[in-house]
């Protein structure tokens, strides 16, 4: 909402700057965004009025005017070619400062003496958007009564100020300039004028010459009319010109800039109507039938369903409720008599209908936030005061309107020391009486009560806390205490499962990774990227009804995408050794209203980590990927875990993956990337990805940690070499070692792998580094021996692998 | 036979002071002291001396031998010193060579901003509360006192999953969860950090984003004491010389409610480009929780009441790394994310 600083200054003078007015106003809660002085150092610019055009004896795009300035009459050349003889216009005569200190200099255009210039709103710092047609492209016409001689920057307003509101969805009442100025009033304690309502009627009755009928009372509540005959169409007084620009509404003649600056002003939308075009002269308030159609004021033809209140003639739509005219009754230059219209309607209809029309003005704006009923009529009226003022027009004597109820006002209690006690402030009634004074609310005192009756423009207020509010507002948010809650001491706490993210995060950036954080939607097509199949669960979505684009059209089932696509990214930049983690949710369509969501925990590495002139690069691969895994569980406390070649997702190598088990439950996934998929993200490394569900690593893992004291009895260290065939898992070798090796084996550690040289095909050597130890003695030679050499013979006996 | 000794000691120390490392000395060692060593020569010969000169000549070897095994010791330690001088010398290196590319991980700006916001609050005797991400439509707004076609609803432009059903647009509804666990119990004291969604994309907005929002319900609370929380927020988060500012403002599930600014903490509240030249940065949203809202959870608004805030963990993370642009922080180049 835009609105005039010399607007607001006629109905109350603040004695305050507008910069002054827009800091009071934002501190009580009308946030004033910005505040557009136009003052551009114009000097010098006037009205003249153009007597006499002649050609230019040697340019034909130029004409010369003779422009009577009251005191003188100056020759001007123009290239212009709006004007007309008996325009009046704004003149920079030379000498005259135009925007960006611009001087008017005298000067010969092609030959002939040029002693100013006649200006355009765009010269003058107008916004051409906001000119009227006849003047838009051309020269400033100004209206026919401007006198002449008079300073143009007075006429156009152009040392006012547009203060540029910000307003809150409950502060929708001041979508009037009215009660922006009694917002005003509250601030700086100075009285409100209202404008004064009256005018003449004619002797005729509209009662004789016009009828309403509502057939839908719940979609309209108050219909009111008038008609005004004998109006001529012309351009509305520059004052009001200039007041509709300053709120960025375009003037168009005087009938509708009527209807505009009554919206504004009192913030009640009103339509005209031709009312020699209505057929039987008649308004019925209906709801459109299925499908009927209707041509509307911007010439589209629209079709209706029966949510859609319609105003109709006595035999078809003349207009969308609210929303927007139709093409037969528009007001055209040729209409004499006027109907206006001024009701209101329901607030969720006119926004439906406004919705699915896509049209949003700022009529519905204020139909969709809900009017105040009591001041229907009033607006109503206060357009046919200014038709009889600016269009020569005679109001017919009386009014049609539907509304009969008396309007009661809705009387709210408010008590002092529940004030004091939800703004911790210690105000007293005297205080709190002056704040209502203030805003014009009445009250009563009963007893330590005020009984507050609240106008009906203000249909934010309906209980006590919203008064409470109103009192904290002009008193000043700075005058509210700074006290901390007393009261039992509280414990901060994080619930496990957070507590255990945290940690968990700690942990990964302690290996090295870097976190992520991708966009919980992805796009339907990611899914084809990870190659899984038309029947894999993972396509199981949860779908956004109204995403933004496809590229966040559904919600994530597993973290790879987002992962892959930031490996994508990276890649696209140069940077191909990455070791990055995600914490985040993924979503499974479920059997509640709601979908599942499972914390999960998710990391991508490739390429290698730590090339340097002496040593070993790290390559981050699939070994280094367990690797961090199996220090995760370390850290964690988690003995019992395994991967299985099985349950794996299809954006996975199926040779080089592993499903992840912990305590024999599936918990995750971790492998190398599938090359097709590779492919499909354009990655140049070969790339490891692995997502753990964290909840059940939670519950797996022990919450205290137990010191297990160490021997102080000597261990001893034996080797083995073994030959085993390539197909045979490490892992089963290990475990039967273990199991052999009994309570004496303390460790086993696989130190190399071999293939090539000295080893036959399809087999492989494993070396194996085993300690013995145990708790309560020496552990003699022999007895080292004889459990080295029975596991041995066992893992002879039952894998068939040979002793190198 | 003394003489002879003597003699031998001389011509031992000498020749020990000449020599120029550990190995020739133990040459020498192995030449006097040794079993076929001049000493022991010497000493073989006793078996000719008299019983009286025995002693004698027996206590001036042993003389002899531990006077050469001292010359042995020091001198020894002497090259030993000399060759480990020597050795450093050899060992040095090039310090100035680069060292070992040890590489650290990071932690997301947001989650460190998370992570600084929740300590603060933890220590104020606050509970970390979360819920769903995918809200029903009554928890996001509903309860938070925004029926449907409530105009506060075009403030959140919401992404719906089925007309009950969407994205939450704000972490509220974790709020009116806990209220409606805790009560009729008091005291509620809940932050709820989380992912929130919402249909805008520009460099000022992200569809998805975090949030943290506090909750406190107890007997008596005041405005004051959300004024109070916040400004001891403002200080631990951006420095003991902030000042906060409340602004009338409107949400539907406060009342009264407020915007709040800091000082602003590049120019200290002078004005700068950072805060528009206003000295104020806007960073929260808070009030007192509306009666209508206690009351759908189950509070009484006559015997409790309770405050409520919220800020964006994007804006608070653009303003305390400098960032101007909040897409970075959702595309992930790893050369932003390293440098947290």
């Amino acid at each position: 909402m835009k609105v005039a600083y010399q607007w607001l200054k006629q109905y109350i003078d603040s004695g305050l700057s507008p910069a002054e007015l827009a800091s009071k106003l934002t501190m009580v809660g009308l946030a004033v965004e910005h505040v557009e002085f136009l003052e551009k150092g114009i000097k010098n610019v006037v009205v003249g009025q153009i007597k006499e055009i002649t050609r230019h004896p040697q340019a034909d795009k130029l004409v010369i005017c003779q422009v009577d300035m009251g005191e003188k009459t100056v020759q001007i050349v123009t290239g212009a070619t709006n004007v007309r003889e008996g325009h009046k216009v704004p003149v920079a005569l030379v000498g005259a400062k135009l925007p960006g200190g611009v001087k008017m200099k005298a000067a010969k255009l092609r030959g002939i003496e040029s002693y100013g210039m006649l200006c355009s709103g765009e010269e003058l710092g107008i916004d051409e958007t906001y000119v009227s047609e006849e003047s838009r492209g051309g020269i400033m016409i100004l209206h026919p009564d401007v006198p002449v001689g008079k300073d143009a920057v007075e006429v156009l307003g152009l040392d006012d100020a547009v203060l540029e509101f910000e307003l809150t969805p409950n502060r929708s009442d001041c979508l009037s300039v009215i009660n922006v100025a009694r917002e005003v009033s509250a601030v700086s304690g100075k009285e409100i004028t209202l404008p004064k309502i009256e005018f003449k009627e004619t002797e005729e009755n509209i009662n004789d010459i016009a009828s309403v009928e509502v057939k839908d009372e719940e979609l309209c509540n108050r219909y009111v009319a008038r008609v005004v005959k004998g109006v001529k169409l012309g351009p509305s007084p520059e004052w009001m010109q200039h007041f509709l620009r300053s709120a960025g509404i375009r003037p168009i003649n005087n009938v509708v800039d009527i209807s505009n600056y009554v919206m504004l002003e009192m913030g009640q939308p009103l339509h005209t109507f031709d009312y020699n075009r209505l057929v039987g002269h008649k308004i019925i308030v209906r709801r459109a039938y299925e499908e009927e159609k209707m041509f509307t004021l911007d010439g589209q033809e629209r079709i209706f369903g029966s949510d859609t209140l319609l105003i109709c003639d006595g035999e078809k739509p003349v207009a969308v409720a609210g929303v927007m005219g139709g093409l037969d009754t528009e007001v055209t230059e040729k209409t004499e008599n006027i109907l206006i219209e001024a009701a209101r309607f329901h607030p969720v209809s006119i926004r439906r209908t406004s919705r699915m029309l896509g049209l949003r003005s700022e009529s519905s704006l204020r139909f969709e936030k809900g009017l105040d009923v009591s001041n229907v009529k009033n607006a109503c009226d206060r357009a046919a005061q200014l038709m009889a003022e600016f269009c020569g027009g005679q109001v017919v004597n009386g009014v049609i309107d539907t509304f009969d109820q008396d309007i009661e006002l809705l009387k709210v209690p408010l008590r002092i020391a529940r004030i004091n006690q939800i703004l911790g402030t210690s105000l007293t009634r005297e205080e709190v009486t002056s704040f209502m004074e203030r805003l014009h609310f009445s009250f009563e005192i009963m007893g330590e009560e005020m009984i507050v009756t609240i106008p009906p423009y203000r249909q934010d207020i309906t209980r006590e806390v919203d008064l409470i509010e109103e009192v904290a507002r002009l008193n000043g948010y700075d005058q509210i205490p700074v006290t901390l809650p007393f009261g039992p001491t509280t414990e901060g706490r994080k619930t496990r499962l957070q507590e255990f993210a945290d940690n968990v995060k700690n942990f990964f950036v302690g290996v090295g990774l870097v976190e992520v954080i991708t966009y919980s939607f992805i796009n339907r097509k990611d899914l084809d990227k990870i190659i899984l199949a038309e029947d894999c669960p993972l396509r199981k979505t949860v779908k956004v009804k109204n995403p933004l684009s496809d590229e966040q059209g559904i919600m994530r089932t597993t973290l790879a995408p987002g992962l892959l696509a930031t490996a994508a990214l990276n890649t696209s930049r140069r940077k191909t050794d990455l070791a990055i983690f995600e914490c985040g949710r993924i979503f499974m369509p479920g059997s509640e209203k709601l979908p599942e969501e499972t914390e999960v925990l998710g990391a991508l590495v490739s390429g290698s980590l730590n090339r340097g002139w002496n040593w070993q690069a790290q390559t981050l691969d699939f070994y280094f990927l367990k690797g961090v895994l199996a220090a995760l569980f370390d850290r964690l406390e988690i003995k019992d875990w395994r991967l299985k070649a099985e349950k794996l997702p299809p954006f996975l190598h199926p040779g080089r993956a592993g499903s992840i088990h912990v305590n024999n439950c599936l918990v995750g996934y971790i492998g190398e990337i599938h090359p097709r998929v590779q492919d499909n993200y354009d990655l140049e490394e070969k790339t490891c990805i692995m997502q753990i569900d964290l909840a059940p690593l939670a519950d797996a893992s022990p919450n205290v940690v137990r010191y297990i004291p160490f021997g102080k009895f000597p261990s001893v260290q034996r080797d083995m070499a073994l030959l085993v065939p390539e197909s045979l898992a490490a892992e089963e070798v290990s475990a039967m070692i273990r199991a052999k090796g009994g309570e004496i084996l303390t460790g086993v550690s696989l130190f190399d792998v071999y293939k090539g040289a000295q080893v036959p095909e399809g087999y492989k050597s494993l070396a194996y580094s085993l300690s013995f130890q145990a708790v309560d003695r020496t552990l003699t030679d022999e007895e080292v021996t004889r459990v080295f050499d029975q596991t041995k013979s066992e893992l002879f006996a039952k894998f068939g692998v040979e002793l190198r | 036979m003394i003489e002879k000794l003597n003699a031998i000691r001389r011509q031992a120390e000498k020749e020990m002071n000449k020599v120029a490392s550990y190995g020739e000395l133990n040459d020498l060692r192995v030449k006097y002291l040794g079993k076929k060593g001049e000493l022991t020569a010497v000493l073989r010969g006793m078996g000719s001396l008299s019983p009286e000169e025995r002693p004698q000549v027996g206590q001036a070897a042993n003389q002899v031998r531990s006077d050469i095994e001292k010359i042995l010791e020091v001198r020894g330690n002497e090259l030993k010193e000399q060759q480990l001088q020597e050795s450093l010398k050899k060992e040095t290196i090039d310090i100035t060579l680069p060292g070992q590319n040890i590489f650290i991980g990071r932690k997301h700006p947001i989650t460190l901003v998370i992570d600084q916001i929740k300590e603060i609050f933890l220590g104020m005797g606050y509970t970390i509360s979360e819920g769903p991400e995918i809200e029903l439509d009554y928890y996001n707004f509903e309860a938070l006192n925004i029926p449907p076609e409530h105009p506060a609803r075009d403030m959140q432009d919401s992404f719906y999953i089925s007309d009950e059903v969407l994205l939450r647009t704000h972490t509220s509804p974790v709020q009116v969860r806990t209220m409606e666990k805790t009560v009729p119990q008091v005291p509620v004291k809940i932050i709820c950090p989380g992912k929130v969604y919402r249909r805008d994309d520009d460099a000022t907005h992200s569809p998805m984003f975090h949030q943290v929002e506090g909750l406190v319900i107890d007997k008596g609370i005041s405005m004051g004491d959300l004024k109070g929380t916040l400004l001891t927020f403002a200080r631990q988060m951006f420095g003991e010389d902030r000042q906060i500012r409340l602004r009338p403002s409107y949400f539907p599930f406060t009342e009264p409610s407020a915007e709040v600014d800091i000082s602003c903490m590049m120019c200290g509240g002078e004005g700068c480009r950072v805060c528009s030249h206003t000295g104020w940065l806007e960073i929260l949203g808070s009030g007192m929780v509306h009666p209508r809202v206690l009351e759908m959870s189950g509070y009484n608004p006559e015997e409790v009441s309770g405050f409520a805030f919220g800020m964006g963990v994007e804006r608070v993370a653009l303003l305390k790394y400098g960032i101007d642009d909040m897409r970075l922080l959702f595309e992930n180049d790893l050369r932003f994310l390293t440098q947290f």
